[in-house]
């Protein structure tokens, strides 16, 4: 499995963590990632109210660099609006003959044509399609056993085009939960908006769906996202969501708890960059309280059972409690 | 720095006219049944709903349309367009008003739009968007001293976090080209 790789610049800049994580993982997986030559911004959400051709080209870019240096592969981008405005050149222009003939204009000003053709998925689709649940349970050397997690897939990895999962329930993170030996938290509030770059100009209409968002994800240890915009809505601003009806849960990428499982340490999913996690409750991460090692291939079933006996069931809940007061003092 | 804030999208010719024609186009069917509003998260603070916005864009109300703050509080959720029985592009029809409003240069559009615009030029100058560099510009843009403030704890967290980084250059310059072509044409058409 070999994918042309389009991290996006979010993934350069605030959300490290989830480049990081996203390429440990996929390498654990068995999988390659051959990162886009040259790459540059997608437009992300704020293309579309400057300019209706800059919103196409400047995706259209990335995809006609893939098309001529990695031909044969399908593009994996891991950020909602990075995944959504690559898909929309393949939707909303391929076919449509004058709009295509303007967007292969302005990308002929850096000599690029885009034929139409390069498949785009998400990291979630790749998970789920190419490399199954099956084979993600067989990396898992720490199973999350105990942990619960409420996955958040955010607006615009399922609309509006849905290619892999129900916009209206989606559960494609669900199988890889369990596969990581994680337990879901069931919630109304997996697909609802985080109210995305509002948080900026808008700052209280956003803050009501994060609190209303936080709210839900009472009795859940972590709150799980593929969405950096989502993950910095949702953790970056708690202190007022909290003031607005939230509570405070750590947020972090599916990425991240999958490295987890599969055995890496804390600093190579860097938790430290999550703004919620104190050193406290990293190592209550790491130390992970609620675990069970797996009697897997490589695991000590020594230690499996020891660490088992020596957190009794109190010790353990206590530990879990401790992640999510963790989380109130950054 | 400062010659990326003050350049504009040229905003004349039948611009404005094109724009409303498109929209019309988007949403001429619309057929008011209400269900984008019920699905809106943000409906509470649009001073028009979104249904009632389509029908002032069938009618042409252009000064109504320009006043309305309805647009400026799209988050682009997509929600609307997924279950809009006509199957209407809504979100993108919201994304043209602001560009409409855009074209139309009122102190509301310069103040809601001006998030957008700063990214837009820090991806121009820089090729990636550099987070620090462009909440500079949208701050400039502003003109608002109490905003750095209201962002500030925030920066310092991500600074604590090692989240903040100096702009990088490798991809500077680099869209300059394809951006000035865009502009040419849309001025254009
Ligand atoms: S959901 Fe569609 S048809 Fe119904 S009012 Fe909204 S735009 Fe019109
Ligand atoms: S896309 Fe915009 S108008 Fe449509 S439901 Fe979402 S926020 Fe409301």
């Amino acid at each position: 499995m070999k994918y042309a790789y389009y991290p996006g610049c979010s993934l350069m800049e605030s959300a490290r963590e989830f480049d990081v994580s996203v390429r440990a993982v996929m390498v654990r997986l068995g999988a390659e990632l051959v990162e886009i030559p040259d790459w540059t911004c997608c437009g992300a959400s704020a293309a579309e109210p400057v300019s209706k051709l800059m919103n196409y080209a400047l995706p259209a870019r990335n995809l006609a660099i893939a098309q001529d240096a990695l031909p044969g592969m399908d593009i994996l981008a891991p950020c909602s609006a990075c995944y959504l405005n690559l898909l929309k050149v393949n939707r909303e222009v391929v076919g449509e003959r004058h709009l295509h003939g303007q967007v292969n204009e302005v990308l002929a000003a850096s000599g690029l044509t885009y034929r139409g053709g390069v498949p785009v998925r998400h990291l979630l689709d790749v998970l789920l399609n190419d490399v199954g649940a099956g084979i993600m349970a067989q990396k898992v050397t720490r199973s999350l056993e105990g942990m619960k997690l409420a996955p958040y897939y955010g607006c615009q990895i399922l609309r509006p085009y849905a290619v892999f999962d129900s916009p209206g329930r989606p559960t494609s993170m669900e199988p890889i939960i369990r596969a990581m030996g994680g337990e879901v938290h069931e919630w109304e509030c997996g697909n609802r908006c985080c109210g995305a770059s509002l948080m900026v100009g808008h700052r209280d209409v956003a803050l009501r769906s994060v609190a209303a968002i936080l709210d839900q994800a009472a009795g859940a240890d972590a709150v799980v996202t593929v969405c950096p915009l989502c993950q910095m809505n949702l953790e970056a601003y708690q202190g007022d969501a909290v003031k607005a009806g939230g509570r405070r849960i750590p947020v972090l990428y599916l990425t991240q708890i999958m490295g987890l499982a599969m055995g890496l340490g804390e600093s190579e999913v860097q938790l430290g960059k999550n703004l919620t996690l104190n050193a406290g409750a990293r190592r209550g991460i790491e130390t992970r309280a609620w675990s069970v090692t797996l009697q897997a291939e490589g695991a000590e079933p020594g230690r499996a059972a020891g660490a088992e006996q020596s957190i009794p069931d109190q010790a353990r809940t206590g530990k879990m409690n401790n992640l999510n007061k963790g989380g109130n003092h950054v | 720095m400062s010659e990326t804030i003050t350049r504009t999208w040229s905003p004349e010719g039948d611009e404005t006219r094109i724009a409303l024609t498109e929209l019309r186009d988007m949403v001429g069917a619309c057929m008011q049944c209400g269900t984008c509003t019920a699905s809106c998260p943000n409906w509470y603070a649009m001073d028009v709903t979104p249904r009632r916005m389509w029908r002032m864009v069938q009618f042409g109300m252009i000064d109504d349309i320009l006043k309305s703050r309805t647009f400026w509080l799209c988050s682009s959720c997509y929600m609307c367009t997924l279950r809009c029985p006509r199957g209407l592009r809504l979100t993108s029809a919201m994304g043209a008003l602001k560009r409409l409003a855009r074209l139309d240069g009122a102190r509301q559009a310069r103040r809601n739009g001006a998030f957008y615009e700063a990214f837009m030029s820090d991806v121009e100058a820089n090729g990636r968007l550099q987070e620090a560099s462009m909440m500079q510009g949208y701050f400039l843009r502003r003109m608002d001293p109490r905003l750095p403030m209201a962002f500030l704890p925030l920066g310092l967290r991500m600074l604590g976090k090692g989240k903040l980084h100096l702009p990088s250059r490798a991809q500077r310059g680099r869209l300059g080209p394809m951006f000035a072509k865009a502009r040419q044409m849309e001025a254009g058409s």
